[in-house]
């Protein structure tokens, strides 16, 4: 019990202190916003930044949705045959490592509609792990699981349905989780850089805008959403696979 | 049921595994292929279950042709289950490779699961169930097809003690009531003596057949007390040595 209320204790007193030591020091609200500002300027206009939250979070599930199918389609492929393995995994490897700031203006402008951009942007960050994680459950069984599919005459076919997609499942769903964390980074990213191209939709861009006007309570009012909303994707999408995983797999 | 005949196998790594071995299979017998690690014993039962090729010699099968699927069950030194499935799920898996729908199967199902004494664990998943029990598993998918020849893979070497004797006799039993030939590869000398009515002796790699023994040893509740048994011990040790030395 104790430790399950620690954290929001915790949280309690360093808002506490934050809000003690921008009084007494009489910090500017343009340099450090106390909590209590922040919640004044989340107060004072709510649905601008709901609906910009809102628009983030769509960029996340859709490029999550597109990362979650491409990431898994293709480490099956590369699971069937070797040499869709040998000709994906390098490409893979390659979008991982490519920083997305550096291609994100590239895409902006090669996709032309921001939204499918943005998505774009943010599967490109999210694809990854749930590729390499996919690939890795498929590759799990042990030998000898194969080699008993082999005497019982089960082609690629029946041992792909029946032994290593459900080993994948769970390297699949802890992939989903990290995904989940990385689409909304990306999302952000791109929103950041579309959004200095004049594209004003996401929280990134309300971000953007309140720094351009100093709007510090605004602009941390942005961040604390975004930072619930990353936790939330990542104890939601948790919860998924723990309760995927007692209804289909080993748990 | 089966005659091997100077059977050989290199590895592409260039490991020589077995050289010149041969050996004859007839039904209803319960082989033990024995020898230290290292020595051949899993190559040659990868090649009687055509999970392998020989490089030389040849396997004939007194059928004409090697077994169809289901008519050879395999058994690994782990018990290699499906987590994610239950025990009747696991043990469906060869009738279901073949295309048996469950409702069809659940009778064999059910049969062997009595026969390994796992009856009232059919809904348990592996995670649930003690080492001990995952093997008896694992015998029962093996023979859920009433497979001919069940080849068996040093498993019950990873079993404690207590288990292990457990499961020997209650191997003993299964193979007196089924009647299908055994092919049972071990590294114990105790485990070959109790088992095997005919103990073959490999020697280090490459693995060559050393010699064969044929068992005395009449089976019963006091087996191990039993002289000849003892007798039998000594002899496979003696001709352990030998072939060691």
């Amino acid at each position: 019990m104790i430790l399950r209320i620690a954290p929001f204790f915790f949280g309690f007193l360093a808002l506490l202190l934050w809000e003690s030591v921008v009084r007494l020091a009489e910090v500017p609200v343009y340099i450090l916003p106390g909590p209590l500002a922040v919640v004044g300027a989340f107060l004072a206009d709510p649905a601008g930044l709901l609906v910009s939250l809102a628009s983030t979070l769509t960029v996340t599930f859709v490029a999550l949705l597109v990362a979650a199918v491409l990431g898994g389609s293709m480490a099956i492929a590369m699971a069937a045959s070797r040499m869709a393995q040998a000709a994906i995994q390098p490409w893979a490897v390659a979008l991982q490592v490519t920083p997305l700031p550096a291609i994100a203006p590239l895409i902006i402008i090669w996709v032309g509609d921001p939204f499918t951009s943005l998505v774009v942007c943010a599967t490109i960050v999210a694809f990854f792990p749930l590729f390499a994680n996919t690939a890795t459950g498929l590759a799990s069984p042990p030998p000898e699981l194969g080699d008993l599919f082999h005497l019982y005459g089960a082609g690629r076919w029946k041992t792909l349905v029946l032994l290593r997609l459900p080993a994948a499942l769970p390297y699949f769903l802890s992939g989903l989780r990290i995904s989940g964390g990385l689409a909304l980074v990306g999302a952000v990213v791109a929103e950041l850089v579309a959004g200095s191209g004049g594209f004003a939709s996401g929280l990134a861009y309300r971000i953007l805008e309140a720094s351009f006007r100093l709007e510090m309570p605004r602009m941390f009012a942005a961040l604390v959403l975004l930072a619930v909303a990353g936790i939330a994707i990542n104890y939601g999408l948790g919860l998924f696979g723990r309760v995927v995983l007692r209804r289909w797999g080993d748990g | 049921m089966l005659t091997i005949t100077n059977v050989g196998r290199r590895f592409p790594s260039g490991t020589e595994a077995l050289r010149d071995a041969s050996l004859r299979l007839n039904a209803g017998d319960f082989v033990a292929l024995l020898g230290p690690s290292g020595c051949g014993k899993s190559t040659l039962l990868r090649l009687i279950a055509g999970l392998d090729k020989p490089d030389t010699g040849t396997l004939t099968w007194d059928a004409g042709q090697p077994p169809a699927p289901g008519e050879v069950g395999y058994v690994f030194q782990d018990a290699t289950l499906l987590p994610w499935a239950s025990t009747a799920d696991n043990v469906w898996l060869p009738l279901r490779l073949r295309g048996v729908p469950r409702d069809q199967a659940e009778p064999a199902i059910a049969d062997v699961i009595a026969r390994v004494g796992l009856k009232g664990f059919e809904a348990s998943r592996p995670r649930q169930l003690s080492g001990g029990m995952r093997m008896r598993v694992s015998i029962a998918r093996a023979l859920v097809t009433k497979p001919r020849l069940l080849l068996m893979d040093e498993p019950f070497a990873a079993l404690d003690e207590f288990t292990r004797h457990k499961l020997q006799t209650d191997l003993l039993a299964l193979h007196a009531s089924i009647g299908c030939t055994v092919v049972f590869v071990t590294h114990s000398i105790y485990e070959a003596a109790f088992l095997a009515r005919r103990v073959v002796l490999m020697t280090p790699r490459p693995g060559r057949i050393a010699r064969e023994m044929a068992s005395s040893v009449k089976h019963s509740a006091d087996t191990r007390l039993d002289p000849a048994y003892a007798a039998l011990v000594v002899e496979i040790s003696q001709a352990m040595e030998a072939a060691l030395r």
